[in-house]
């Protein structure tokens, strides 16, 4: 009966064909189904690309709504069934004093953090439950490291579904916070997001609850598509030279690249994107580092120890392909010290004035990783993708130091600051006169 | 060598429903062998044309993730558990994480 429902259901997705094993290449219709019947391959999203190319131009993206679904013609779009809290074109920003201090000429930011929930995650909810609800689920569900909890619970009570996520015991009270504050149910689990998600995948098959990043998983994916998207609109229509992008389970990598692809493919980029694709961990889970350093397309499973609990999936879905992917591209995928993830934050508010969660601080000291050693030239323009905001995560920054005045007085400022120096504005004298 | 062989949903039109089936084997590769002679039609669902693992079938032998055990040639104790699950749903069983850690040091 299920599967009747469905199939009524599938020409609601416009210019969706199916979905594809990315695999094996067999062809399923466009259901509620992430792993291919033959080979267990990934199921990915079909598009009739002449038929999108026929219809898309910029300007109708231009005059499109200022959300991700402005690409509609690019992602799974259930008509009419849209979940749209406004996820999508966040500020792309040039950052020329964390450039200069790197040594970049032409450095820009993409700053997730000014979506809904404060982060990326709801690019891939919003498509995610957008299709699961024109395939008739009521229930929206996840495993979560946080931010993706956030963002289910959020549209979930948008769009009037009930929520259930499982997270890890140990997150960020932030994070839990601001899951639970949606009134949804959040259940925690004694052990790792990569338990968690093995939870999630043995519920997903006795349950009618669409779990965002398991049976719905080809979706959600499609919507990590919509950043590449936005910095090609935001650059005039045109693509960076390298993107450097945080890596959990490896899909915003691998989307971020078909991104680019997808817009030349069907001709919103006139010349074919040149994109080095870099991805960033944290040493404490780099699963997918290790192996691009070994040469090894095998990515062997890991137990995450890291700061950066929004990257600590230790057995990661997509790995393989985001190898295959920065290799392909000239990029690399690779890990930074523990201690380096609060200095990565530090460096971005500091220089920029965008204060990013673990996952950034990560990114951030990847991306002078790769300066560093040449990866990235000074030349290239480059973005660095700030997936989430440091309000989710202040456990990471320990010691918070603040000039402490036991009185409210002009006195006591002057005392505690008697030796710092501002510039010209420091002369008391002179604003005071 | 007969062990307990969970078999995946994918799997299961080929064991006329089984969620467990029985096989026997010292190593994996005769397990895998078995199976294909009890319910035709396994072997390439499990193994890729070069005859190794596909690379999104995960194979765990005692919860132990057989990447790390010598893959088709991991040995199968008597009365053991062989569990295959599809690797995009993500995750291990439980144990396993806990037992690469121990490994790893």
């Amino acid at each position: 009966m299920a599967g009747v429902h469905l199939i009524e259901r599938l020409w609601s997705l416009k210019f969706v064909t199916g979905l594809r094993c990315r695999e094996c290449g067999r062809e399923y219709p466009a259901a509620a189904q992430h792993a291919c019947e033959f080979c267990f391959g990934p199921l990915e999203v079909a598009y009739d690309y002449d038929a999108i190319a026929a219809e898309v131009s910029p300007r109708r993206i231009a005059a499109g709504p200022p959300s991700l679904w402005r690409y509609s013609a690019l992602l799974p779009d259930a008509d009419g069934e849209r979940v749209d809290i406004g996820a999508g074109m966040t500020r792309l920003r040039r950052a020329p004093r964390l450039g200069a201090e790197l040594g970049l000429s032409h450095l820009w930011i993409k700053n997730d953090g000014g979506n809904p929930t404060h982060s990326f995650k709801d690019r891939v909810v919003s498509v995610a439950l957008s299709a699961a609800r024109s395939f008739g689920y009521e229930v929206a569900a996840c495993a979560s490291t946080g931010n993706l909890a956030n963002s289910v619970a959020a549209h979930a009570s948008a769009a009037g579904m009930a929520s259930i996520v499982f997270i890890p015991s140990d997150l960020e009270r932030g994070k839990v916070a601001a899951t639970t504050v949606y009134d949804g149910t959040v259940i925690s689990v004694d052990g790792s997001y990569d338990d968690v998600n093995r939870l999630c995948a043995e519920l997903s098959a006795s349950r009618q609850w669409a779990f965002v990043n398991v049976n719905v998983r080809p979706y959600y994916a499609e919507g990590s598509k919509t950043i590449a998207f936005e910095i090609a609109e935001q650059l005039g229509w045109r693509a960076p030279d390298a993107v450097v992008i945080p890596v959990a389970s490896g899909s915003l990598l691998t989307k971020t690249h078909k991104g680019f692809g997808e817009l030349h493919r069907v001709g919103l980029l006139a010349d074919e994107p040149q994109v080095a694709i870099h991805g960033a961990q944290a040493q404490g889970c780099s699963p997918i580092a290790q192996a691009f350093e070994a040469g090894s397309d095998d990515v062997l499973p890991v137990k995450p120890q890291t700061i950066a609990k929004s990257l600590a999936i230790g057995n990661p879905a997509d790995g393989y392909y985001a190898l295959k992917d920065a290799r392909a591209t000239g990029g690399r995928i690779a890990s930074v010290p523990e201690d380096s993830v609060a200095e990565g934050m530090r460096l971005l508010a500091r220089t920029e004035g965008i204060f990013t969660e673990t996952a950034g601080g990560v990114t951030i000291a990847t991306l002078e990783r790769l300066v560093r050693e040449g990866a990235i030239t000074p030349d290239q323009e480059t973005v660095a993708f700030i997936t989430g905001v440091g309000l989710k995560t202040l456990e990471a920054l320990e010691a918070v130091s603040t000039t402490h005045l036991r009185h409210a007085s002009v006195e006591a400022v002057d005392e505690a600051l008697s030796g710092a120096h501002f510039g010209s504005a420091d002369l008391p004298s002179r604003a005071g006169a | 060598m007969s062990a307990t062989v969970t078999i995946p949903t994918q799997l299961r039109s080929l064991t006329g429903g089984s969620g467990q089936v029985q096989a026997t084997g010292a190593t994996l590769a005769d397990i895998v062998a078995d199976l294909e002679t009890k319910y035709p039609g396994m072997r390439e669902r499990l193994l890729d044309d070069s005859g190794k693992l596909r690379r999104f079938v995960n194979v765990y032998v005692e919860d132990e993730d057989v990447r790390f055990i010598g893959g088709l040639g991991a040995t199968i104790p008597d009365g053991g558990k062989v569990s295959i699950i599809p690797a995009v749903a993500g995750g291990a069983p439980e144990g396993h994480l806990r037992v690469q850690a121990t490994a790893r040091l």
